[in-house]
């Protein structure tokens, strides 16, 4: 925090950073990987870039080679000039001097960037020492002050503590204070929120785009997400295969996209604002293998306006309007496209026809009042060491109708997952009842519990771990019937055929190219099939989607989130869908329940949840979400909260949030608030919520 | 400091099992140790009178009783042959056994150590593939091997070195180390592959985790991410096997002291078992798994001075 | 922080007896980013394994031939003694002759079949024992993981090779013997193997899958696990199999083995050591052949372990 540079005297007058038809390569055993294609970029000074790309882009090889941080064995061509200086050309030692006061860096995952056998303050204090001569007490005073600037608590404290000491925000903003602690002119964030919560997100970003303010630091902000880059950055570059694909200055790009596979992006991403079940646009297939990649345009066999050209000749960069070059021969809204998206061969529309009539579940038993699943009282506690448990799950009841998607909304270790889990019985629940179809799970033996689970199925987040590795597809789906195959007149061989057949065709899979093969020949979307494909199996009426798509990539997880929703209609399913995203969640269902601390918050159809949360804690996650609009300044949004989750095992008094809420009061310590109806459908468990007067007398007497 | 006394409580109830299970094995076993002392030609009643002489008449669990209550008391009891005191014999041969592992591990960690570092600093790397081929090479010779190897090139063909025999450390400190060279390192090197390759690969698994990058992303030196921020947290691995490994260094030493004849504990266990002396050989085993289990009572607590994470663990 | 599960203590599982003869030779790729992995197809397993692994199985048919074929061959016969003592390698004697005037070559052949019957059949008994229990400790947890695990600590802080000596002694050094007792010494290692992989297995999502689907328990652990488990501990079991051999060899050389005038290969050396001055071919055939043979079966072990054991490479 001493001596900000905020006017540091250019050497050089061109631009702080020039990257220059830069090509990185590794060369594998099937050939060279060409991670990084001709890439050329500038960042002024002062000025903040995003980088945007799915995995496999080759966003994260830039930003390493920007650095001058690749591994040995990669091949670099062009050249990478900071202030004048091409980085390629230094020795390892003269670029030790360049990392920390010059350039400097934040990564992904706050859980594995800090050295977890060094204390927090001496991780800092050891580039102030190399870099800036610091003395030992001089450092340990900068180090304090560099913690407090990023927002940490006490900080005299926390320099003295290890990193698994604090929480997943704490360290993100430790590594902050490090990057920040010899005055960089350049600052590299390469994914620098993904591992965290959305409360936590925001949070971060923001203290990211003051101290870029305040220190006049340029900054490159790589990201899969444009709803981060949205409202915090001055320009985009959009990676495809190792390409840009597009530049332009943010709200350039943002109101006019030249480049079908930005658009694509945009298209597929689940808005906050658009109705439930609106049908998203998949970008169909994968991204194109790197070491073999096709003759023309990398995006043309997944693009919607492809036409025969864009298979032959690769497309250069060209310019729109100043400022803004794409790779396409027939962009987005051009004069000289001849045909709308509907010609395309794979139009758009088509693809939007997959969710025929996501809205009207089929009902397989008729309607009838009671529930398919009640939970009641339900908690889940684990042993944490002597005397002490983590309390997961602290009493949640809801009810899930017939053909109802139930959305079960929080941010991580608010216990989604272990409700889930619960539920199916794996493992039992310490109390509390759950019923499924008017059958008590608690009181049904071993025996009965399996009898029972072919009826309700499960997928789960990770698509590799949730496979067999050592087993055929094929196999893998089919197991249930072995199973079970007799109880549904399924036992010989040739229906369990049929019935795969048929099954992964639902799935969009082929059963003779995929059956026969073992899942690591897969994509994790594909991965992400055949667990589905496993569940559909045994005709199951219920389905517990556990975070099924937040390990995919943002264009894979519309065609899976579309797939669901088809699914649904056409095997009349009943869904508990656990996910940490609002949007995603909010377009699947059909009715939202927000979980905080192993505690419902609130629970409403998703119309007027999202319109009109009532809980605090629902106000701050829908104020925290990024939103891929550059006209929505994102500091603006109002309901943000501090802090983080506390911990499961002393979880607060009364009203677990709180700790974090701005409306909290004595009485909100002493009392806990229990869910209780506002409105048809919509119930609350707060003392004090948004719309309109105080619930209880209780609370009534605390305001006056 | 409580878990330490925890820890420390929880030996106690190990060593019992092993002091039994050490008598229970040996006594199983057949072959009887009045015959050896008496010779093949003796008759029925001085059997029988040895046996009571031995204490052998009376049931195994008085006779544990009466052993634990012994060992206790420093008394591992007499030789059968000898009829000398095995704690006294102990405490002769202890010293001998105990500088021969001592110093074979000194060079085992000195050589493995900064080798397994440089080897992974550059996986691939001519010095990596070296040593990478000299640690499999160094697993397939079994110790009597590169004993009898080293003491042809040192011994026969070079006369550097003595092949055989001990001197106290005691009467001449030089001449005891001239005569520990080739023991200690033909035991030392079989460590050395094994250390080496542990060590080699939790340095490459730990030189790619993301802390490494922010090391090196603030500038740091080489060296100083080397052994600041790498090192330490590559060593579990290897603390781990260097107290599971004392179990096989133990039988080394018992070959290494019988290939160049040093008067270890080695040396008398195989002597006491041509002999079927029970309870030297019992003396032996409890005396190693001791050691055994005091070596790994001390890595259990290294790794709380290594991982400030374990720390917190126990707290708990 | 639940996220940490750092705990050193249960990390390198394998190598109590075979002291860490299998930790990781598995990267290659350097430190690509998983941005460009990730895009990576898995090759063909075959391919990965190099020519090196092919020619330690050939050395190791060659050896298992020769143990089997050894009376058929045109080779002298083992135990005669015919020739000039101490002869040098000549048309009639390959590898010349010991100071009896036995033939070498012979002798080496043959002296292989004691240490491959110890190596495999010992390793045999202790998976088949060890392997069962691991499975069970690993899989149910609990009580009776507590229990098993606490009996393999407990065996692996005895001296093995003492034990082994004293057993032989005590009970009568003959092949049976030998190979029963270096078994029941690799129970404890292999159990930690096996118990440490099928813990690691047994945590994973298709595991929690297959109880979804309402399969039971023995099918979960024989359909899920046990074809996961099984090439992991297969390959730890041919260094297992080495270090079997490696203590046979230490037993013959201090003349606990199977009696005379059968070969094995810690014998001739322990015959030749006197010789070693003027003779030290004797010795060194012998300790060749067990050398190669160690090293072939450490690095076959090594490598199809970096190939199955997914523990390091994916989670």
């Amino acid at each position: 925090m001493t001596a900000v540079r905020a006017e540091a005297v250019p050497e050089h007058a061109g631009p702080l950073v020039d990257v220059d038809d830069l090509s990185v390569a590794f060369p594998t055993r099937r050939g060279v990987l060409r991670a990084v294609d001709h890439v050329s970029f500038t960042l002024e000074r002062g000025r903040t870039l995003g980088i945007v790309g799915e995995s496999g882009s080759g966003k994260t090889v830039l930003s390493r080679a920007v650095m001058g941080l690749l591994p040995g064995s990669a091949e670099r061509t062009g050249a990478v000039r900071f202030d004048g200086r091409d980085l390629g050309a230094l020795t390892p030692a003269e670029l030790s001097h360049v990392w920390g006061p010059e350039i400097a860096m934040v990564l992904q995952d706050p859980m594995t960037s800090l050295n977890p056998v060094l204390r927090v303050g001496r991780q800092i204090t050891e580039s102030l020492h190399r870099h800036l001569g610091q003395n030992r007490t001089t450092a340990a005073a900068t180090a304090v002050e560099l913690l407090r600037s990023v927002g940490i608590p006490e900080p005299a404290k926390r320099a003295r503590a290890y990193p698994h000491e604090l929480s997943g925000g704490m360290r993100q903003r430790v590594t902050i204070a490090i990057a920040l602690a010899c005055n960089p002119r350049l600052l590299l964030a390469d994914e620098p929120t993904t591992a965290l919560d959305v409360t936590v997100q925001a949070q971060i970003l923001d203290l990211l785009g003051s101290a870029q303010r305040e220190r006049h630091m340029a900054m490159i902000l790589v990201t899969h997400d444009l709803g981060v880059v949205a409202g915090r950055t001055d320009d985009i570059v959009v990676m495809y295969a190792g390409q840009v694909v597009e530049q332009a200055p943010t709200d350039v790009l943002f109101r006019d996209v030249q480049m079908p596979y930005t658009e694509a992006l945009l298209k597929s991403i689940p808005l906050l604002e658009s109705a439930s079940h609106t049908p998203l646009m998949a970008i169909p297939g994968r991204p194109p293998d790197l070491v073999r990649t096709p003759v023309g345009c990398r995006f043309a066999p997944r693009c919607a306006y492809a036409q025969d050209r864009c298979h032959r000749e690769a497309p250069p960069l060209l310019e729109s309007e100043p400022g803004h070059l794409y790779r396409c021969w027939y962009p987005v809204g051009s004069a000289g496209k001849t045909r709308g998206r509907k010609g395309g061969r794979k139009g758009a529309d088509a693809l939007l026809a997959t969710r025929p009539n996501a809205t009207v579940p089929a009902q397989r038993t008729g309607t009838d009042s009671n529930p398919l699943l009640r939970v009641e009282h339900l908690v889940v506690e684990f042993p944490a060491g002597p005397g002490k448990k983590v309390h997961a799950v602290s009493d949640i009841s809801f009810d899930l109708m017939q053909g109802e998607t139930l959305g079960l909304v929080g941010e991580s270790g608010c216990g989604k997952s272990t409700t889930g889990r619960a539920i199916m019985s794996i493992p039992r629940p310490t109390s509390g009842v759950v019923s499924f179809a008017g059958t008590d799970l608690g009181k049904l033996s071993a025996r009965g519990l399996r009898e029972i689970r072919p009826r309700m199925q499960m997928i789960f987040q990770d698509p590799i771990s949730s496979l067999n590795p050592r087993r055929r597809v094929g196999d893998i789906i089919t197991e249930p019937l072995n199973i079970w195959g007799k109880a549904f007149g399924l036992a010989d061989k040739a229906a369990q055929r049929a019935k795969l057949d048929e099954v992964m065709t639902a799935v969009g899979l082929d059963m003779e190219a995929h059956a026969d093969r073992r899942p690591h020949e897969f994509s994790g979307g594909q991965c992400q099939r055949i667990s589905i494909a496993r569940a559909l199996m045994l005709d199951p009426e219920l389905i517990i989607c556990d975070e099924p798509v937040s390990a995919l990539d943002v264009s894979v997880q519309a065609q899976i989130l579309n797939l669901l929703e088809d699914m649904k209609g056409r095997y009349g399913l009943t869904l508990l869908f656990i996910a940490h995203d609002l949007a995603v969640v909010k377009n699947v269902s059909d009715r939202v329940a927000v979980m905080y601390l192993g505690k419902l918050c609130e629970v409403a159809s998703p119309d007027v949840l999202y319109a009109a949360p009532a809980h605090p804690y629902t106000t701050a996650l829908l104020a925290s979400v990024p939103i891929p609009d550059p006209s929505r300044p994102p500091d603006t949004q109002a309901g943000r909260i501090e802090g983080d989750l506390p911990s499961p095992v002393n979880p607060p008094s009364g009203c677990r949030f709180r700790t974090r809420c701005p409306k909290a009061q004595d009485l909100c310590a002493q009392e806990e608030p229990v869910l209780r109806d506002i409105g048809t459908g919509h119930q609350v468990a707060c003392h004090f919520p948004n719309s309109g007067a105080p619930v209880s007398d209780k609370a009534v007497a605390a305001v006056s | 400091m409580r878990y330490v006394v925890k820890r420390f409580l929880m030996l106690i109830p190990v060593l019992f099992v092993v002091t039994f299970a050490s008598f229970y094995l040996i006594s199983l076993l057949p072959g009887d140790p009045a015959l050896a002392v008496l010779g093949p030609g003796a008759t029925a009643e001085a059997i029988a009178q040895e046996h009571h002489e031995l204490g052998l008449d009376k049931p195994i669990t008085t006779r544990y009783v009466k052993y634990l209550d012994h060992v206790v008391h420093g008394n591992l009891g007499e030789s059968s042959t000898t009829h000398q005191d095995v704690t006294t014999q102990l405490k002769t041969r202890l010293p001998v056994t105990l500088e021969l592992l001592v110093l074979s591990q000194i060079i085992a960690f000195a050589v493995s150590v900064p080798l397994g570092i440089l080897a992974a600093r550059r996986p691939g790397s001519l010095l990596d593939k070296l040593s990478t081929s000299g640690a499999f090479g160094l697993l397939a010779i079994p110790s009597f091997m590169l004993g009898v190897l080293l003491v042809f090139l040192f011994a026969v063909k070079a006369q550097l070195l003595p092949a055989g025999g001990f001197t106290r450390l005691t009467q001449d400190p030089l001449t005891n180390l001239k005569d520990m060279i080739l023991p200690s390192v033909t035991l030392g090197l079989g460590s050395v592959a094994v250390y080496l390759r542990v060590l080699r690969s939790d340095m490459i698994t730990t030189l790619q985790q993301d802390y490494i990058t922010m090391a090196r992303a603030k500038g740091m030196s080489q060296r100083w991410i080397l052994m600041r921020h790498a090192f330490r947290p590559s060593t579990f691995s290897l603390m781990t096997v260097a107290g599971l490994n004392i179990g096989a260094l133990i039988g080394g030493a018992l070959v290494v002291e019988q290939v160049f004849s040093l008067p270890g504990i080695g040396t008398m266990i195989v002597t006491a078992i041509y002999q079927r002396d029970y309870l030297t050989v019992q003396g032996g085993v409890l005396i190693a798994a001791t050691g055994y289990v005091l070596v790994n009572f001390l890595v259990d607590l290294l790794y709380g001075v290594a991982d400030p994470r374990v720390r917190v663990d126990r707290a708990r | 922080m639940p996220a940490d599960n750092v705990t050193p203590v249960e990390a390198p599982d394998a190598g109590a007896l075979a002291v860490g003869s299998g930790f990781g030779l598995g990267v290659e790729t350097g430190q690509l980013p998983s941005d460009v992995i990730g895009s990576e197809p898995t090759a063909a397993p075959r391919r990965r394994l190099g020519w090196f692994f092919w020619v330690c199985v050939g050395w190791l048919a060659l050896v298992i031939f020769g143990a089997i074929f050894a009376s058929v061959l045109p080779i002298p016969a083992p135990n005669l003694q015919d020739a000039a003592p101490s002869a040098m390698p000549s048309i009639h004697h390959w590898l010349g002759t010991d100071s009896l005037g036995r033939d070498l070559f012979a002798r080496v052949v043959v002296g292989a079949r004691v240490s491959l019957v110890v190596g495999f059949g010992s390793i045999a008994i202790g998976v088949a024992v060890g392997g069962f229990m691991g499975l069970l400790a690993g899989f149910l947890g609990g009580r009776a993981d507590t229990v098993l695990t606490a009996l393999a600590n407990v065996a692996l802080a005895f001296p093995a090779l003492i034990l082994l000596l004293a057993v032989v002694a005590f009970l009568g050094a003959n092949l049976f013997n030998i190979t029963l007792t270096v078994g029941v010494l690799s129970i404890a290692p292999i159990f930690r193997v096996v118990r440490g992989a099928t813990v690691a297995f047994a945590d994973l999502e298709f595991v929690t899958a297959a109880r979804g689907i309402g399969a039971s328990r023995w099918r979960i652990l024989f359909r899920e696990i046990v074809p996961n488990v099984v090439p992991i501990v297969m390959s730890y079991s041919l260094v297992f199999v080495a270090v079997s051999i490696l203590a046979e060899a230490a037993l013959s050389y201090l003349g606990l083995s199977v009696a005379d005038p059968t070969a094995t290969w810690g014998k001739i050396v322990n015959g030749g050591q006197a010789y070693l001055a003027t003779d030290p071919y004797i010795c060194l055939w012998p300790s060749l052949a067990l050398f190669l043979t160690v090293l072939a079966l450490n690095l076959v072990g090594d490598r199809l372990r970096t190939l199955f054991d997914v523990r390091e490479a994916k989670l």
